[in-house]
């Protein structure tokens, strides 16, 4: 009997997330409509949820009256200076716990017994030590991004080839030469990585150290709406913040892919 | 220049992976060493660059080096290891950096040994842009910007498909034609020693010792593949692995 020719089933693919333009602003435009429509059907009570146009409309006069600025500066001068200390003496230290086998004996211990302290705990010792002012904030942002950065600039350092080393050592390169020119920006990439999750930490101890005490910021505004259950105010400051989390994430990503461009 | 290695003996741990090895290396002349893999071949090359220390014995060079030389031992390796981030001249340039020769100065060497391994219009390519082939000229290209004395080369045509091997030994010989070169030439392919060797050590299974030294003395322009005498030759080094190589694959890997 004649076997019938069949082909031969695939299996292959998947496993593979490529991207799809279009489809997080698809879900996203999907969630905000549904919301509209239930607010405005009634089957969601305005105390809830309040109406996705009423957000929108709250922003808008935020921004015409020139408060949304009044809010925006401050805290932006907070995430820059205190996460530029914290990522800057975290790139720093990471590297050297990379290279030096004392640095890394002694400070390891340390920064894995600062790590998981929550550092909002600390801002009453922050203030003490730094003033109620901006010190604090700076103190607390950068403490906070600090941590993961070095562990992740430690563990990108340990990750770098080592065949590329030992053949610049064999060209007989000073060792100033193989830090900078090898082992820098082979751990750029862990890095760079690294600098994402710094980065949303010290967004999230902005905000948190902004409630506890600050006239301006995105803090203080979602402070004083939240105490009036004004949602409409407090869903305009969710808004911006969640949008300063997405341009940090993509200026990140450009970052990554200019600096990272012999990748592919 | 010339290297001798004496009574080299070296061990990781409880592991003894060189034992007593005596080599000589005269200049202008290349030794290939061959051996089963796991032998301690690399190791060996490692202390012969002076990248490792071993636990006893010495490698002693002797005579100058070249006066325009600034790396007297130079390594070629079997994975390349290029910087991925820097261009075909940047990698070149990477070496020479440090002994200030930058500019113009700089350029004229890159520009030579890219010509000399073939390499002149890939001067701004990134690594990953190169086939295998190509990536290992560039290596070769590097280790000639610094004009070593002595080339010391780990398998350096192991990660590279059979006609580029072909291709890459052919322009190798043609290298040693132009200016002689003194070198030593780690592979476990015994076709490729027979082609380069003037003389081929052959190790025993780990720990490695000289098992043997056998010279060829057929002036390697006159060595083709096929060549009957090379054959025979390769038969006789292929007798001599053959019970180190089956011993060695029957090992526990860490017994
Ligand atoms: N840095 C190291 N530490 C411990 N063991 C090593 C190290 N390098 C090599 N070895 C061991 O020494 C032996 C010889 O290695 P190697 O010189 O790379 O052999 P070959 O190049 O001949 O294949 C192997 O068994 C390997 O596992
Ligand atoms: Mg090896």
């Amino acid at each position: 009997m004649p076997e019938t020719a069949r082909p031969v089933p695939f299996r292959g693919g998947g496993f593979r997330p490529v991207s799809k333009r279009g489809a997080g602003v698809v879900v996203f435009v999907l969630l905000l409509a549904v919301i509209e429509w239930g607010t405005r059907a009634g089957w969601i009570s305005s105390l809830t949820l309040p109406r996705p146009s009423d957000v929108a409309a709250t922003l808008v006069d935020l921004a015409r009256s020139g408060l949304l600025w009044t809010h925006l500066a401050p805290s932006l001068t907070r995430l820059l200076v205190g996460s530029l200390l914290g990522v800057t003496a975290g790139i720093g230290v990471g590297i050297l716990i990379g290279l030096f086998s004392y640095v890394r004996a002694g400070l390891i211990p340390l920064v894995a017994a600062l790590f998981p302290i929550p550092k909002i705990a600390l801002l009453p010792l922050f203030v003490i030590w730094f003033g109620i002012d901006e010190g604090s904030k700076y103190a607390l942002i950068a403490l906070g991004t600090f941590t993961p950065t070095v562990v992740a600039t430690y563990g990108a350092v340990d990750n770098v080839d080592r065949t590329l080393v030992r053949m610049g050592q064999s060209f007989g390169l000073r060792w100033l030469s193989i830090v900078r020119k090898i082992v820098l920006p082979g751990a750029l990439p862990g890095i760079l990585s690294g600098l994402r999750v710094s980065i949303a930490i010290g967004i999230i101890l902005l905000v948190a150290a902004e409630m506890l005490g600050a006239e301006y910021g995105i803090g203080a505004y979602i402070l004083q709406a939240g105490s009036l259950y004004d949602l409409e105010r407090l869903f305009a400051g969710v808004v911006i913040l969640s949008s300063l989390g997405v341009v940090t994430s993509w200026a990140i990503g450009r970052l990554e892919n200019w600096l990272l461009r012999w990748r592919s | 220049m010339e290297l001798t290695v004496e009574k080299l003996t070296h061990r990781y741990g409880d592991v003894p992976v060189l034992q007593d090895i005596n080599l000589h290396i005269p200049a202008g002349e290349i030794l290939c060493v061959i051996g089963p893999s796991g032998c301690g071949k690399s190791t060996l090359l490692r202390m012969l660059g002076g990248l490792e220390r071993p636990d006893a014995g010495q490698v002693l060079q002797r005579g100058s080096a070249p006066a325009d030389c600034l790396n007297p031992l130079t390594f070629v390796f079997q994975d390349f290891a290029l910087l991925p981030w820097r261009s075909v001249g940047g990698n070149i340039s990477l070496v020479l950096e440090d002994h200030g020769i930058r500019g113009q100065a700089a350029d004229t060497i890159i520009c030579d040994v890219l010509a000399r391994t073939k390499l002149g219009d890939f001067r701004d390519a990134l690594p990953r842009q190169l086939s295998g082939g190509m990536k290992q000229r560039v290596a070769i290209a590097r280790a000639l910007a610094v004009n070593p004395a002595v080339m010391l080369l780990d398998e350096p045509l192991s990660a590279l498909d059979a006609q580029t091997r072909e291709l890459l030994m052919e322009d190798l010989i043609a290298l040693w034609q132009r200016q002689p070169f003194t070198a030593v030439y780690v592979t476990h392919n015994l076709a490729e020693a027979v082609r380069l060797g003037h003389r081929i050590a052959v190790l025993s299974r780990r720990p490695g010792q000289v098992r043997e030294v056998i010279e060829v003395d057929i002036p390697l322009s006159d060595r083709a593949p096929g060549d009957p005498h090379l054959e025979d030759l390769q038969s006789r080094l292929w007798q001599i692995m053959k019970d180190e190589a089956m011993a060695a694959d029957q090992e526990l890997l860490d017994a």
